[in-house]
C-alpha cells in the first residue's frame, strides 16, 4: 500500500505503484484474452506504413476521429449570441445535454439551452405537443427575451415543421403572439456545426427583417453608414469579439456584432449566475438590415447568411478567419474601404509590433513543416499565417471542408514559394491525418484537443489551436484576430517550438551542449 | 442557526411551493410529484421517477444512446463501437467519460476513439444498411485486432427502418462468427439514459452470451471467482476496487465494463458471485446471470471506509472462512490509512452541508463517504433513477432531506440558493452555474478529472478533493472588498 494521507496519490501516480502494475499484468494475462504483444507490435508498425495509408485513404464509408460536430451545436452557439436568448432545440433531449456539456468543457462556463424532450410517442405522432408545452415552460421559467428554435436529426427525419408548430403554439397561447421565436431547421445529417451556425444566424435575421414569419410587415431597408460583423463559429469568440470591438472602437464607426456571445461565454464569478449576459440586442438585430455592409469573418460559416443579406441590398464581404499580418491588413483595409474611415494610427503601430515580433523569431519558424486541421476558415487563416512566417503548412485537413474550400486552399499554396509541397485534404478525418504524419512527417501539428492522440502516437508536437480545447484552460479568452491576436498565435507556436528544442537537447553529456539559455 | 428537522421540512415545503409557482399549471402538477422531503420510516423518498421529462424545462438528462454507448458498451476496450447515424452523438461523447483502460489505442483497444457512420442526407433517404456493411468491412481491414463490433444506434436508425440486426448477422457469418452486436439505443427511446442501459444489457444477453458458448475452453475457474459489475473505471475506480477484492483472496475474472474485454464478458457466467456496484445500469444483466446461469449477485458500496468495510464483509459472506478472514485482514490493513485521512480532513470538513444531483448509484452511494468526513447530505436526487433507487436511498438519507428527481436547471438553482450548501456535487452542466454563485462544486460523474474515488485508495483522494473544493481561497474572493464592507 503506497497511498498515504500526507501525500495523496491520485490516478497520475497511484497506478504506477507496483501493486497496481502487478494487477494490470495479471488481469491482462489471466482474463483479457488480448492479442499477444508481438502481434500488437506488428500491427502497430504496419499501421505506420504507406501500404496502410493507402488502405486508410481508400475508406468510403467509415469515419474515424472526425474533426467536425453536427449542425445543432453550431445552432446553439449562434443563438446564445443574442440578448437574453434561450436556444430551444426541438427533438431528443440527450442531444441538448451533449451540446451543453461540450461548450462547458471548452469555455469552462455554463451553457443554457433547452430541449423539447421528444420521445417515442413524438416519433409517431410528431412533436407538436412537445413544442407547445416546451415553449410555454421555457418562456415562464427562464423569462428569455427571445427563444431561438432549431432541430435535432430526430425532428428532421420525422419532418416536423417549425414554422407551423410555432404558429400553432402561439395560437394555443403557450407564448404571446408577438413574442420573438425565430427558427432554423438544422438537420445533423447535412453539413456540420458551421452549417448550423449559418442557418441560425440567417433564421434570426430573416425573422426580424422579413416580417417575423408573416406576422408583421417586412422591414424596409433605410441604408445607413453602419457595418455588420459576423464572427462565425469560433472557439476564441470571447477574445476575438472583444478584440474586434476594440478595433471598431479605434476606427470610431457604427457597427453591429451579429451573434455576440463573447459575454455569455465569459461571465464573472461574483456570486451571481447570469443565464444571459451581453449579446446582440433584438433592436440592433432588426436594425442591422439598414447597415451599409456586412463583413463575415468566416466565409464557410456564412454561406447562406451572406447571400441572404446581399439580397436585402447590402454589400457583403467574406474573409477566411484572417490571422497574422496580411490577413489583418486585409480585414482593416476592408473596414476602411467600407466605411471610408482611415486605418487608425494605433493599429498601424500594432501592426509594426507584430512584424517586429515575427522578425525577432522568424529563424525558429522558417522552413518548419506543419500539419493543420480544423474548420475550413480556421485552417485557411492559420495556413496563410504560416506561409507568411516562412513555414510550410504541409498537410491541411478539414473534415467539414468541401471542394470550394480545397480549391481556395490550393490557390493559397500556389501563391507562395513555401506552399509548393503543401496539400489540402477536404472531407478527411484524423485517422487519415495519423497516416500522413507517419508517411510524410512534419515538425508540428496544429489542432484541437483531440490532436493529443496524434501527438502521442506519432510524436508530432501539438500546438493547440481550434475547437474544442478541453485540456488547456482559458485559451478562448485570448484573441487570435487582429495584430494582437496574431501575436498570440505566434507566441503559442513559438512556445511549443522552444519546448521541443529544449526537450531535444537536454540529455546531460550527450545533447545538452545545445541546451542554450538564449534562443 | 441550524434548523430543526421540522423546520427543515417546512422550509423544503415552502421552497418547493415557491419553485412550482413559476410553472404553467400543467407543468407545476407534473413537477410537484418529483420534488419532496424524505420522511423517516417511509419505504421510498416520496417522489415519482423514471417518467418523461417535461419539454422546455432544461432537464439535465441524456438519452438511451448515452446510456448504451456512453456508459455500458463504450468502455469495452477491445471492441469497436460504431456511433451509427449522424456525426454529433459520437463526437460529443468521444473520450469524455474517463473510462480508463490499458491498451494500445487504435491497435488492440479503441475506447478513446470515435467511429461513426457520419450519416448524410442520402443515408437517411436510402437507408444506411449498405453503408454499415461497408463500414464493418473497412473496420476489419484497418483494425484487424478488434475482437468485436457494436452498432450503437442514433435516433434516425429506428426512424428510417434500417435492419441493423440483419446486417450484423450477415457480417458475423462472413467474418467467421465474429461478435457483431446491433444495439437499438436510439436517443428518443425511453425517458433518459436509463433505457439505454437496459437495452445495452439485453444486447449483451442476446448477442454475447448466447453465442459465447465455450469460446475459451482453456479458461480455468476457481471457487473464488467474482465479476465486478457496474464499475466504469472512471479515473481508475474499478482498479482501486479490484485490488481490495484480490487482496481478500477473490479472483476477479471480469470487469463490467471499465477496462473490460469481450472475453471477460463471455466468461462471466462462470463466476461464483457477481458483485454489483451500479445497480441502476447493470441490475438487468445481473438478474439474467442469476436466472440463466445461477450466478448470485450482491450490491456493494466502495465509497468511504464505513461502507467499504460493510461491503467487504457482505461479499465475504458468500464465501468460506478463508475469504472472511481475508476481508478482515484487508479492513485492518487499511484502517491506519483511513484514520490518517479522517484525522487530516475531518476537522476541515466537519458539519459541511452537501447537495447532490447525479446519476446511477451516486446520489445514495457517496453519502457514506461524506459522512465519514463528518459532512451532511441535505439534498439529493437522481437524473434517471427508478423507484427502486429511491427505496434504496432511504437507507442512506436522514429525515428531512430534500429530494428532487430529474431536477430542472431552474429548480436546482433555486434550491441551492435557498439551502446554501457548502458544496454541490453534480455534473459539468451544473458546475459553472454554482461556481458563479460562489458555491464550491465537485463534478461527481467524472470526479472532476481526478479519481479514483472507489476503494480505500480512492477515499484518500475523495477527501483531499472535497477539502480543496470547500476550503479553497477563491471562494473568499467572489465579493469585492469595497462592496463586501458596505
Amino acid at each position: 500500500m503506497t497511498q498515504n494521507a500526507e501525500n495523496v496519490l491520485d490516478h497520475f501516480n497511484l497506478f504506477r505503484e507496483p501493486e497496481y502494475v502487478g494487477l494490470f499484468e495479471n488481469k491482462r494475462k489471466e482474463f483479457e484474452f488480448m492479442p499477444p504483444d508481438d502481434q500488437v507490435a506488428e500491427i502497430r508498425e504496419w499501421a505506420k506504413t504507406e501500404e496502410y495509408k493507402e488502405k486508410n485513404f481508400a475508406r468510403e464509408a467509415l469515419v474515424v476521429n472526425p474533426a467536425k460536430a453536427c449542425q445543432p451545436l453550431g445552432a446553439v452557439f449562434a443563438a446564445v449570441g443574442f440578448e437574453s436568448t434561450l436556444p430551444f432545440v426541438h427533438g431528443s433531449q440527450g442531444c441538448v445535454a451533449y451540446y451543453r456539456s461540450h461548450f462547458s468543457r471548452h469555455f469552462k462556463e455554463p451553457t443554457s439551452c433547452v430541449s423539447s424532450s421528444m420521445t417515442e410517442d413524438a416519433a409517431v405522432f410528431g412533436g407538436l405537443n412537445n413544442m407547445i408545452d416546451g415553449l410555454a415552460n421555457t418562456y415562464n421559467m427562464y423569462k428569455p427575451k427571445m427563444i431561438a428554435v432549431s432541430t435535432t436529426c430526430m425532428a428532421e427525419v420525422i419532418g416536423d415543421d417549425l414554422n407551423a408548430f410555432i404558429k400553432t403554439s402561439k395560437e394555443k397561447g403557450s407564448i404571446p403572439a408577438e413574442y420573438d421565436v425565430p427558427f432554423a431547421h438544422t438537420p445533423a445529417f447535412v453539413g456540420s456545426h458551421i452549417t448550423g451556425y449559418d442557418n441560425v444566424i440567417k433564421g434570426i435575421l430573416q425573422h426580424f427583417w422579413d416580417g417575423k414569419a408573416g406576422t408583421v410587415p417586412a422591414l424596409e431597408r433605410v441604408p445607413n453608414e453602419s457595418i455588420n460583423f459576423i464572427g462565425g463559429f469560433d472557439g476564441y469568440t470571447v477574445g476575438n469579439l472583444r478584440e474586434i470591438k476594440r478595433i471598431f472602437g479605434l476606427f470610431g464607426i457604427d457597427y453591429t456584432l451579429i451573434g455576440d456571445n463573447s459575454d455569455v461565454f465569459d461571465t464573472p464569478t461574483d456570486g451571481t449566475f447570469r443565464m444571459y449576459d451581453g449579446g446582440t440586442t433584438l433592436e440592433d438585430t432588426a436594425n442591422a438590415l439598414h447597415a451599409k455592409a456586412t463583413l463575415s469573418m468566416q466565409e464557410y460559416c456564412t454561406e447562406k447568411t451572406l447571400p441572404f443579406i446581399a439580397e436585402h441590398g447590402q454589400e457583403v464581404v467574406a474573409l477566411n478567419h484572417p490571422i497574422g499580418v496580411a490577413g489583418t491588413d486585409k480585414l482593416l483595409m476592408e473596414i476602411s474601404r467600407l466605411t471610408g474611415k482611415p486605418i487608425p494610427a494605433e493599429l498601424e503601430k500594432e501592426r509594426g509590433r507584430l512584424v517586429d515580433a515575427i522578425a525577432d523569431s522568424t529563424a525558429h519558424i522558417h522552413g518548419q513543416k506543419f500539419a493543420i486541421y480544423g474548420d475550413p476558415d480556421l485552417c485557411y487563416g492559420l495556413a496563410a499565417f504560416l506561409l507568411e512566417l516562412g513555414a510550410e503548412p504541409t498537410h491541411v485537413l478539414a473534415t467539414n471542408g468541401g471542394k470550394n474550400w480545397a480549391a481556395k486552399m490550393q490557390e493559397l499554396f500556389d501563391a507562395s514559394p513555401f506552399g509548393k509541397n503543401c496539400k489540402v485534404y477536404a472531407g478527411k478525418d484524423l485517422w487519415h491525418m495519423r497516416s500522413l504524419l507517419f508517411t510524410d512527417p512534419v515538425d508540428f501539428l496544429i489542432g484541437n484537443t483531440y490532436g493529443k492522440y496524434l501527438e502521442r502516437d506519432t510524436g508530432t508536437p501539438l500546438i493547440r489551436i481550434g475547437f474544442p480545447i478541453f485540456d488547456r484552460h482559458h485559451k478562448h479568452r485570448y484573441p487570435v484576430w487582429g495584430y494582437q491576436g496574431g501575436l498570440n498565435v505566434l507566441v503559442w507556436i513559438l512556445d511549443r517550438i522552444f519546448e521541443a528544442i529544449d526537450a531535444n537537447s537536454n540529455i546531460p553529456a550527450k545533447t545538452d551542449y545545445s541546451f542554450d539559455i538564449i534562443r | 442557526m441550524s434548523l430543526t428537522v421540522e423546520q427543515t421540512k417546512q422550509r423544503n415545503k415552502d421552497l418547493i411551493k415557491e419553485v412550482l409557482e413559476v410553472y404553467p399549471d400543467k407543468t407545476a402538477k407534473r413537477r410537484a410529484k418529483h420534488l419532496g422531503t424524505f420522511e423517516e420510516g417511509k419505504s421510498d423518498c416520496g417522489v415519482k421517477s423514471n417518467v418523461k421529462s417535461v419539454p422546455g424545462v432544461m432537464t439535465i438528462r441524456g438519452c438511451a444512446y448515452a446510456g448504451s454507448k456512453g456508459v455500458v458498451w463504450g468502455p469495452i476496450k477491445d471492441m469497436i463501437h460504431i456511433s451509427h447515424g449522424p456525426v454529433g452523438c459520437g463526437q460529443y461523447s468521444w473520450a469524455s467519460r474517463r473510462n480508463y483502460y490499458i491498451g494500445t489505442t487504435g491497435i488492440d483497444t479503441f475506447v478513446t476513439m470515435q467511429f461513426t457512420s457520419d450519416f448524410q442526407e442520402k443515408d437517411i433517404v436510402f437507408g444506411g444498411d449498405k453503408k454499415l456493411e461497408k463500414i464493418i468491412d473497412e473496420i476489419e481491414e484497418l483494425f484487424p485486432l478488434n475482437h468485436g463490433i457494436t452498432v450503437q444506434s442514433e435516433c434516425p436508425i429506428g426512424l428510417i427502418g434500417d435492419d441493423i440486426e440483419a446486417v450484423s448477422k450477415k457480417k458475423s457469418k462472413q467474418y467467421e462468427g465474429k461478435t457483431i452486436v446491433p444495439v437499438r439505443c436510439e436517443g428518443f427511446r425511453g425517458v433518459s439514459q436509463s433505457l439505454g442501459h437496459h437495452i445495452a444489457n439485453d444486447a449483451v444477453r442476446d448477442w454475447i452470451f448466447d453465442k459465447a458458448g465455450d469460446k475459451h475452453p482453456e479458461f480455468q475457474t476457481t471457487p473464488y471467482d467474482v465479476a465486478i459489475i457496474g464499475d466504469y473505471n472512471i479515473g481508475g475506480d474499478a482498479w482501486s476496487s479490484r485490488i481490495l477484492l484480490e487482496e481478500m483472496g477473490l479472483r476477479v475474472i471480469a470487469q463490467w465494463s471499465g477496462d473490460g474485454s469481450l472475453a471477460e464478458l463471455e466468461n462471466t457466467p462462470k463466476a461464483k458471485l457477481n458483485v454489483l456496484h451500479c445497480y441502476r445500469s447493470m441490475n438487468y444483466i445481473s438478474r439474467h446471470l442469476e436466472e440463466k446461469y445461477g450466478v448470485p449477485w450482491v450490491e456493494y458500496n466502495f465509497f468511504g471506509p464505513t461502507k467499504i468495510a460493510e461491503s467487504l464483509r457482505t461479499i465475504a459472506g458468500f464465501f468460506d472462512d478463508k475469504i472472511k478472514e481475508g476481508a478482515e485482514r484487508v479492513i485492518a490493513k487499511y484502517q491506519p490509512l483511513m484514520q490518517a485521512v479522517i484525522d487530516k480532513y475531518r476537522p476541515r470538513l466537519e458539519g459541511k452541508k452537501v447537495m447532490l444531483y447525479v446519476g446511477g448509484l451516486r446520489p445514495r452511494h457517496v453519502i457514506g463517504a461524506y459522512e465519514d468526513l463528518g459532512m451532511e447530505i441535505v439534498g439529493t436526487g437522481y437524473e434517471f433513477g427508478h423507484n427502486d433507487d429511491y427505496q434504496r436511498t432511504t437507507h442512506y438519507v436522514k429525515d428531512g432531506t430534500l429530494i428532487y428527481d430529474d431536477v430542472t436547471g431552474f429548480e436546482f438553482e433555486k434550491f441551492v440558493e435557498s439551502v446554501q450548501p457548502d458544496l454541490v456535487g453534480s455534473g459539468i452542466k451544473e458546475k459553472y452555474v454554482f461556481q458563479k454563485m460562489g458555491v464550491p462544486f465537485r463534478q461527481m460523474h467524472s470526479w472532476d478529472y481526478s479519481g479514483p474515488y472507489h476503494g480505500y485508495d480512492g477515499f484518500a483522494i475523495f477527501a483531499r478533493d472535497m477539502d480543496m473544493a470547500i476550503n479553497n481561497p477563491v471562494w473568499g474572493l467572489t465579493k469585492t472588498p469595497w462592496k463586501a464592507a458596505a
